[in-house]
This record gives C-alpha cells, structure tokens and sequence, in this order.
C-alpha cells in the first residue's frame, strides 16, 4: 500500500463555521479515505428537552439550529398535536407555510453563497447573502427576530401576520424573484461553474437508497421525495406547487434543484397570503389543555431534507422522551461516497454540496468513523492536557 | 393494504399491533424477526429508514426503528423490546448503511449491544463523558418512580 | 497601555471560534462581511490562523471536548489579544448550560473583554460592541 497524506480540515477551520474535524487521507491528488471524527458540537439536547414543559422545548429546538430554525418547531409541533390530536386554524396552517417557506428561501440564498464561497467565487457570495437581508427584514418585521422567531406554539402560532404587512412582503418576494433569475443566469450558465461542479461529488440512486438521504441530496439524483408532498401537513395540501427533481446527482444537479426550489417557495407563500386575505384575522391558535399519554411522530420538510421528531408522552407537562434526526444525519454519511475517489480540491465542494449542518446532525455525539483504532487523544490525555495548560496559565496570570 | 400485507407475511412475529390512524402504525415484534423484517421492508415493499429511537424504561429497552412508504405518506414503526439486564439485537448496518450511525449512538449512549456491527468498538465520544458511563440510561426506584 | 492601544488603533484582524453553538452567531458573524454591513471598509477580515489575529471571537456554549482546544487556540495567539464572547451562549451559556456536557462559559475557560448578548445579536450590535472595544482600548 503506498504511503498516504493526512490533511486536516478542521475543528477550527476557517471556511467551516462549526468544529468537524475531517481527516482526508491523499495518494497524491486522490482523496483515498475520509474520516470524520466529531463530538465538539454535542450539547445534550435530546436530555435538556425532558426538563422542559412542551411550550417551553419549542425554545430549546428552535436552537438546535439557526438556518433550519423553523423546521424543527415545526416537526416537534406535528408529533405533539398528533399525540394529542389537536386540529389547528387554516389561518395558523397559512402562517406556519408562510415562515417556513420564507426560511427555506433565506436557507437556499446562503447556500448559494457559500457554495461560491468555498469555489472561489467570492461575488456569488456577497450578492446571495445581500439578497438575504432582505428576507431577514421581513422575518424582523413579522415575528421580531432575524433567525429563532419563537414562531410557534401547541395549537396554533403566536403572533398574526396582519393584512396590513401583506403588501411588504409581497414586494420583497418580488425582489427575490427578480434576484433569483439573475442568480441562476449567473450559476447555471458560467463555464467556469460548470468545469468544477459537473461530474463532481456523484452520488447514484443506489447510493441515496443505502444511506437513506433526504431532501435536496436525495432529489438531486432523481429520487422523488418531499414530506410536504407525501405525508402532508400545515397548508400544504391547500396550494398548488411542484417538487423539483434533477438526475445527474452532482454538484451542479444539487444547486439546480434549490436554486428551482427557490420559485416554488416564492409561489407557495403568494398563494399562503391570498389565503391569508380570506380568513379571520386573529383566529390563531386553539386551547388545549393537556397531551395525554402515548407516542406521535412529526416530520417537515426542511431546507436540508426530512426532519423527524418522536415524542413519547406520559401523560405529564413534559416529554418523557424526544428523539430528534436531522436531515443532515443521513446527509453527511455519503460522504463516504462522493468524496473518495475525487482530487482533494474537490473535497471541499462536494462535503459542502450536502447542505450539512453539524449542529443539527450533533444534538448526540458520533465519534470516530471507521477503524484503525486511532484516535488523536483519548479521555484521560485530553484532561491532563488541559490541566497542564491550565496551571500553566494560571502562573503567568 | 401494504399493512395487511405484512401482518399475513409475519403473523407469527407480531407481537401486538397499534394503529393511530392509516398513515401512523406500531407493530411490537419478537426481536429476532428484525432483519427479516426490515429487509423485507426495505428491499421488496420500497420503504425508505428513517431514524430509530430507543429509550429506558421500566419494560426494558426499548427501541423503535422508524421507517416510511413515501408514496403514501405512511410511518410504520418496528418496536422491540429488549432485556434490561443484557440488550442485545442484531445489527442492520450490513443490509444498508443508513443504520450505521445510529447503532452506534444508541450504543454509546444507552449500551445497547448491536451483535456482528461492522465497527461498534471504535466508538467514543471523548472527553464529553467516560468509557463505560451510558448517560442516556435512567435509575429505576423500586416503588417504580423514574430518577436520571 | 500605549503599546495596546497602538495595536488596535486601525484595522482589526478577527478570528472566530466556533464552539458548540446552534450556528445563528456564526452566521450574524459572517454577515457583517457582506455587503449591507460590510466591515471590510474598517480594514476588518476573518483571518485563517489565529496568530494572525488581534481579536478573538468566541460564540457558542463550549462543551468538555471544545474546551481543551479553545484554551490551546488562546495560547497560541499573540498577545495582546482581545476575546469577545459572543451570543447568550458565549456570555453564559443560554439554554445549554444546563446540558451534561457543558463546561462553563467562555469567561470561565479565558479572559474576556467585551461581552455582545443577544440570540442571535444583531450585526449591528456585533459592530457596535467591537467599535467600543477599540475605543476603550
């Protein structure tokens, strides 16, 4: 076997916002082996939530992650109302549509933009990510907060979107549309674009149905999956819209479905406000007294893929158990897939093609991937470490 | 009916059934039926892994391996229930890899043993809690009451 | 303190450290960069390595594998640093302090200078508590 590089991306790494560490194991330019060793984002959500009354575990969820914000109070509100089968207002069902389709737009843009980041395109970058804000300002207007709207509650929704905000939010939809034409001009036709980002990070049909994928990965290789579609909740079966899927199963065939994804959004919420226009304002929520015993599973569709909650009730103010997967969790594991085989500097792109977000996917800890038995520290060395540096520290003081 | 289906197919290891409603349905099954089940599941009915969930309790361990038709929106759940002293259940990861991850997780966090697991052993979270503590395991009182 | 604040008179070079947050911080952070905000014009950029750096940027509730790293990331930059906590987790922890693999906020662990609550703070806010930083300083 002929000697192999190892080159770390990570914990800290500039390019990703949150500690993974990946070790790519090179034979010259061809990335031969990944591993990934993970843990740093791990802070105990699934045990915080038994803690919690179940108003209050919408709190907790909503930070699992910032950009998939909405979707996990959304899922977690699903499972909830089925244990206690609570039936919500259409007027709440249009507004929960309405923040998560705005949220998957916003998603989408900063996907696009760190996709141009991590090629090099740093113009893609700037002008995705300046067409966000103003998504970001309509989230500011409606529910106080740019990310974390605190949206949601048991039986309904918190806050109204009123009539009078309606115009606003159909003129930046207007803008985003306009924006996305030119961002799709920009990606879909560029050469340069299409030299790194076709035939890069493939994953076939087979690969998606072993790893279970969801979401924009998964409809990238032709796969025809969307829970809002298929298992349908909130005002989704009230509208009109498609699912977007590509075949080739690349790079290029996972920005051209969000970057479409993003039109679908556009036209679901403008159908949301028409129907918003029709009912009652203020009929957003309905009591409900307790959850009673027994188990219900809930599942959106987020920007990344299929979130899926399972809540199990005893019968008191908080659940007795809350197992939570992200999307990313199937997501992140192909990359065993489309990375090796690859050059390293396509390693970056195709990791990122996935949409992965560590902070969902590490609510629990997964450690070391495959096996040599290596580890860099374990427990006891990583503690004295950390004791060493510390008095040493402490002297200097 | 898909279910009906599968209810003639492994009447004996069914245990108990539980239906919420047509896309929400429960089968608690013998724990050796498990990979026979699940494969066929997955290879000849088309249902796609979702996650599964296990949990502590006074029964045992619990688990639940989720799984969806997604062309008609039905959850099926496979629950077992395993022996508190000694959990064990075989491991689906050599079938597909979408169980990989997950078997892992419940091992290091609840001990359940998945038996012929490509690499159960390489599993720590280090430094976040030490070898051989299950933070996910609850203490039972003998009157029943439940304390983590 | 005239070596200090001779250090951080001009453009300020930021290294951000992300510990087990929910990734909202990070990315109020990587917004300031963009074009709306765009802290660029100040001479202000995110830099690889942190002993390039003249601020530390600290978000996140660390948990006990973070820690060890984040008090070797703080030895390694060239002092005079300045550490900002950012977010309510950085400041205190938020809602995960809670959680069992919580290891103390970032005060705890290293020095701070500025603390900028909010969940997530503002990028204005983010500007705001830095541009004081470099006043006081």
């Amino acid at each position: 076997m002929s000697k192999q590089t190892l080159i770390p991306v990570g914990p800290y790494h500039p390019l990703q916002e949150e500690p993974e560490l990946f070790k790519l194991y090179c034979d010259g330019e061809i990335v031969k082996d990944v591993k990934w060793e993970t843990g740093y984002n791990h802070r105990g959500i699934e045990k915080l939530s038994e803690k919690k009354s179940f108003d209050e575990v919408f709190f907790l969820v909503e930070r699992i992650c910032g950009i998939c914000s909405t979707s996990h109070p959304f899922a977690f509100a699903n499972s909830v109302e089925e244990i206690g089968e609570v039936e919500i207002t259409d007027r709440a069902k249009y507004i929960r549509s309405i923040i998560g389709e705005l949220e998957r737009i916003h998603s989408h843009l900063l996907w696009v933009g760190l996709a141009g980041h991590f090629l090099g395109y740093n113009t893609v970058f700037m002008w995705a990510w300046k067409y966000r804000e103003p998504v970001l300002d309509l989230f500011e207007m409606i529910t106080g907060n740019r990310n974390s709207y605190a949206m949601f509650k048991i039986g309904g929704v918190r806050r109204d979107i009123e009539n009078s905000q309606i115009p606003a939010i159909e003129k930046v939809l207007a803008l985003v549309k306009k924006k996305t034409d030119m961002l799709v001009g920009a990606v879909m036709d560029d050469p340069v674009i299409h030299a790194r980002t076709k035939g890069v990070g493939i994953l076939t049909k087979e690969d998606i149905l072993q790893f279970a994928a969801v979401g924009p990965t998964a409809r990238a290789s032709g796969v025809d999956m969307d829970v809002r579609r298929d298992d349908p909740y909130a005002a989704y079966p009230l509208v009109n819209w498609k699912v977007i899927t590509a075949q080739a199963g690349d790079v290029f065939a996972k920005a051209e479905v969000r970057l479409l994804e993003m039109y679908e959004s556009v036209s679901i919420i403008e159908q949301c406000l028409a129907g918003l226009k029709k009912e009652k304002e203020g009929e957003i929520e309905v009591k409900v007294k307790n959850i009673p015993e027994g188990f219900g599973t809930g599942h959106a569709e987020a920007p990344r893929g299929e979130v899926y909650h399972f809540v199990v009730s005893d019968g008191s103010n908080s659940p007795a158990r809350h197992k939570i997967r992200a999307p990313s969790y199937t997501n992140i594991a192909t990359f065993k897939k489309s990375c090796v085989g690859q050059s390293i500097s396509d390693a970056t792109i195709s990791l990122a093609a996935v949409d992965p977000c560590y902070c969902c996917t590490e609510r629990l800890a997964v450690a070391l991937d495959r096996g040599s038995g290596e580890r860099i520290m374990n427990a006891k060395e990583i503690i004295e470490q950390s004791t060493r540096i510390t008095n040493r520290l402490l002297k200097q003081a | 009916m898909v279910i009906d289906e599968i209810k003639k197919a492994f009447a004996k290891e069914i245990l108990e059934t539980g239906i919420r409603n047509e896309r929400r349905v429960t089968l608690t099954i013998d724990p050796g039926a498990l990979p026979a089940m699940s494969e066929h599941l997955y290879k000849t009915l088309g249902f796609r892994f979702i996650i599964a969930s296990a949990l502590h309790t006074k029964k045992g361990f619990e688990i639940y391996y989720h799984f969806s038709l997604d062309k008609t929106g039905l959850i099926l759940n496979l629950h077992v229930i395993l022996d508190p002293e000694k959990p064990e259940i075989e491991s689906l990861s050599n079938m597909f890899e979408a169980t990989n991850w997950i078997e892992r997780e419940m091992h290091e966090l609840f001990g359940i043993d998945f038996l012929n697991h490509p690499n159960l052993d390489q599993l720590l979270s280090e430094g976040n809690w030490a070898i051989g503590e299950y933070p996910y395991r609850k203490k039972f009182k003998t009157n029943g009451e439940v304390t983590t | 303190m005239g070596f200090k604040s001779f250090c951080f008179k001009k453009s300020l070079w930021l290294f951000h450290f992300g510990g087990a947050s929910c990734n909202n911080c990070d990315i109020e952070i990587l917004d300031c960069l963009t074009p709306r905000y765009d802290v660029e014009r100040f001479g202000m950029v995110l830099v690889g390595s942190v002993r390039h750096a003249d601020v530390l940027l600290v978000n996140g509730s660390i948990n006990k594998k973070d820690k060890p790293r984040l008090l070797e990331i703080y030895e390694q930059a060239p002092k005079p640093v300045l550490v900002v906590a950012i977010g309510a987790c950085g400041c205190t922890g938020g809602i995960f302090a809670e959680g069992d693999t919580f290891a103390g906020p970032v005060d705890k662990i290293i020095p701070v200078d500025a603390y900028i609550p909010g969940c997530p703070p503002k990028p204005e806010a983010i500007l705001a508590g830095v541009v004081k930083l470099m006043g006081k300083n």
